[in-house]
């Protein structure tokens, strides 16, 4: 006698893994976070087959908005094939029946980790960035329900005087990755550890982005056609990275993000952050047909 | 003498003729048992200092945090003669509370550590305030900061130090140049020199003295020290068990002193 003979097959409880009380109050949640455009909403955050930290709060939002037409991406610091990236993907699609992709151009749903891709994204596709934590004022209000009386008043200043500080001690914004940003002329939101590179993408984009902290249980989103204006002084304005003349020695592509890669000799070799572009890119010079689509950056300027 | 050269000779002081800047009236405020004031009534005309005396636990202090609206009172009407600010203070809600006390009254409290941001710079934390008053230039910022420090005579090569770092004098310092980095038409100051020594003390004294002078603010402050209320005091009120026991000008205060509780503390100073 086995196992099996005494055990029914393997059958889903329930289409997306989660139950449909638990995807009910993520819709709810998530068409709240579309109608106050950065806002934080609290949410249940459920038990999903990953531990917390992992991206569990974007998991949740990706398994509420699948179908089985859905074609799905998943990201972690932009490379397809990280050991994260490829398990989330390949659970995202067994309990939805959604195809998996590594082409951005190609994907409906994007499920991202500190990254937004180099190719514009469209009105017909939804990028879920996973964030470990979603509060700004963290670093200036370690009260986290004062935190949620300064999002109500507005009271912004002290996400200023950080900034500040940086300039006075450092001589310029230090602020790398979560890099501040105030949505809609209201809410001040993090952007989860995107590259400051990255947050200019969100502003006035056509897609829509939800933004989902599984352990901290708060989402919260970025509609289509949203202003989304990183932190600044008048007189000291927003950089991204100083990337823009840095070429991939892999695929030959010059002005977009790059992953720095130590050389033996002391220098050091850039690559693409965004893999599949490189990926497309080469494929593309040895004459295979592979299409990139518009970026959001040409020559490493905003277009 | 004639009745007219009479009422001429008996006109009020050009002081008291001006409707005064901050009206109090029957404020009551109890926590629990305690009743922490009890019918209080305070006025306060522009460009004067009031003291405020009386043993610990006579209600000073909460009578500030009322003047400053971190609290509402179980009763009473609070009004700043301010041309956008009609009716009671005390019926604004949090927001509108919050930019006001930033933009037109500033603090000083007997404790660094609830009026400043250790964790941040000094000039940070004045420039905080003109944050909070929308102020959005690095260059304005740093300048404005600097130039509140340089008012409160703060050592400015020590500006971008953090507060918990400073002496006790010169973080006392740095809750002033905060208190007035927006220009407010009344500054609260709770026991500003309480704690720190003699000479600091004069020094902090003298430095609310030239503002005072300079820039002729309008300035509520309370003390123990019956010697700081006299060098700094135009009018004095004396509180005790939460009631307003006595007030009048400084000189007659301390010269001829009414009641009881008030002959017993000034002959005690003497
Ligand atoms: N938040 C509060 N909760 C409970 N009781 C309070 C509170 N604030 C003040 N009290 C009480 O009210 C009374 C007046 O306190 P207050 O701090 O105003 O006195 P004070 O005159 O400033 O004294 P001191 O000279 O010692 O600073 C005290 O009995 C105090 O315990
Ligand atoms: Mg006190």
């Amino acid at each position: 006698m086995t196992i099996a003979t005494l055990t029914k097959p393997w059958e889903a409880m329930s289409y997306g893994f989660l139950d449909a009380s638990a995807k009910r109050e993520l819709r709810r949640k998530m068409l709240k976070a579309i109608a106050v455009p950065g806002c934080q909403m609290p949410y249940a955050s459920r038990e999903v087959p990953m531990a917390r930290g992992w991206g569990t709060g974007g998991l949740q939002v990706t398994l509420t908005l699948l179908r089985p037409s859905s074609v799905v991406k998943v990201i972690d610091q932009g490379a397809d094939d990280s050991v994260n990236a490829a398990s989330i993907r390949s659970f995202l699609s067994k309990v939805s029946g959604a195809r998996e992709t590594w082409d951005t151009l190609e994907a409906t749903i994007l499920q991202s980790r500190h990254r937004i891709p180099e190719e514009r994204l469209r009105a017909d596709q939804v990028l879920v960035l996973q964030v470990p934590n979603p509060e700004p004022l963290r670093p200036v209000e370690p009260n986290m329900s004062v935190a949620r009386q300064m999002h109500a008043d507005a009271d912004y200043g002290r996400l200023w005087l950080i900034l500040y500080e940086q300039i006075v001690r450092s001589g310029r914004v230090m602020q790398g990755a979560a890099y501040p940003s105030l949505v809609n002329g209201r809410h001040v939101m993090t952007p989860s550890p995107i590259p400051r590179w990255d947050v200019p993408k969100l502003h006035m984009a056509q897609h829509l982005t939800f933004l989902s902290a599984g352990r901290e249980k708060r989402l919260y989103a970025v509609p289509p056609f949203t202003r989304v204006e990183p932190l600044v002084f008048s007189d000291v304005p927003f950089q991204v990275e100083d990337h823009a003349a840095l070429t991939c020695h892999r695929s030959g592509l010059t002005g977009y993000f790059m992953n720095e890669i130590p050389q033996g000799d002391g220098g050091s070799q850039f690559e693409l952050s965004d893999s599949n572009l490189g990926i497309k890119a080469i494929r593309q010079a040895e004459g295979a047909d592979a299409r990139i689509g518009p970026t959001w950056y040409e020559n490493g300027k905003t277009s | 003498m004639t009745l007219a050269q009479h009422s001429l000779a008996l006109r009020a002081p050009q002081l008291m003729t001006t409707p005064p800047l901050l009206t109090m009236t029957g404020v009551s405020r109890r926590y629990g048992d305690v009743v922490a004031l009890r019918d209080v009534s305070a006025t306060v005309y522009p460009g004067e200092v009031l003291g405020i005396v009386g043993e610990s636990g006579s209600g000073k202090s909460t009578l500030l945090r009322m003047m400053n609206l971190e609290d509402t009172p179980d009763a009473g009407d609070y009004r700043l003669a301010l041309p956008d600010l009609p009716g009671n203070l005390f019926d604004l809600d949090r927001f509108a509370r919050r930019m006001l006390c930033a933009t037109r009254i500033g603090i000083v409290y007997q404790n660094p550590h609830l009026g400043l941001l250790m964790k941040h710079t000094s000039s940070g934390n004045v420039a905080e305030r003109l944050l909070i008053a929308g102020e959005r230039s690095f260059a304005a910022l740093r300048g404005r900061a600097r130039e509140a420090l340089d008012a409160s005579e703060f050592p400015l090569d020590r500006m971008d130090a953090r507060p918990i770092e400073l002496s006790g004098g010169m973080q006392q310092r740095v809750q002033l140049a905060k208190a007035i980095a927006l220009e407010p038409v009344l500054l609260l100051l709770d026991e500003p020199t309480t704690g720190l020594d003699v000479s600091v003390q004069a020094l902090v004294l003298d430095t609310l003295k030239r503002l005072q002078r300079d820039r002729a603010i309008t300035m509520v402050i309370v003390s123990h020290d019956l010697g700081v209320i006299r060098t700094m005091a135009d009018r004095v009120m004396v509180m005790r068990r939460g009631r307003v026991v006595e007030q009048g000008l400084a000189d007659q205060i301390f010269q001829d002193p009414q009641h009881d509780y008030t002959q017993q503390l000034v002959h005690a100073k003497l």
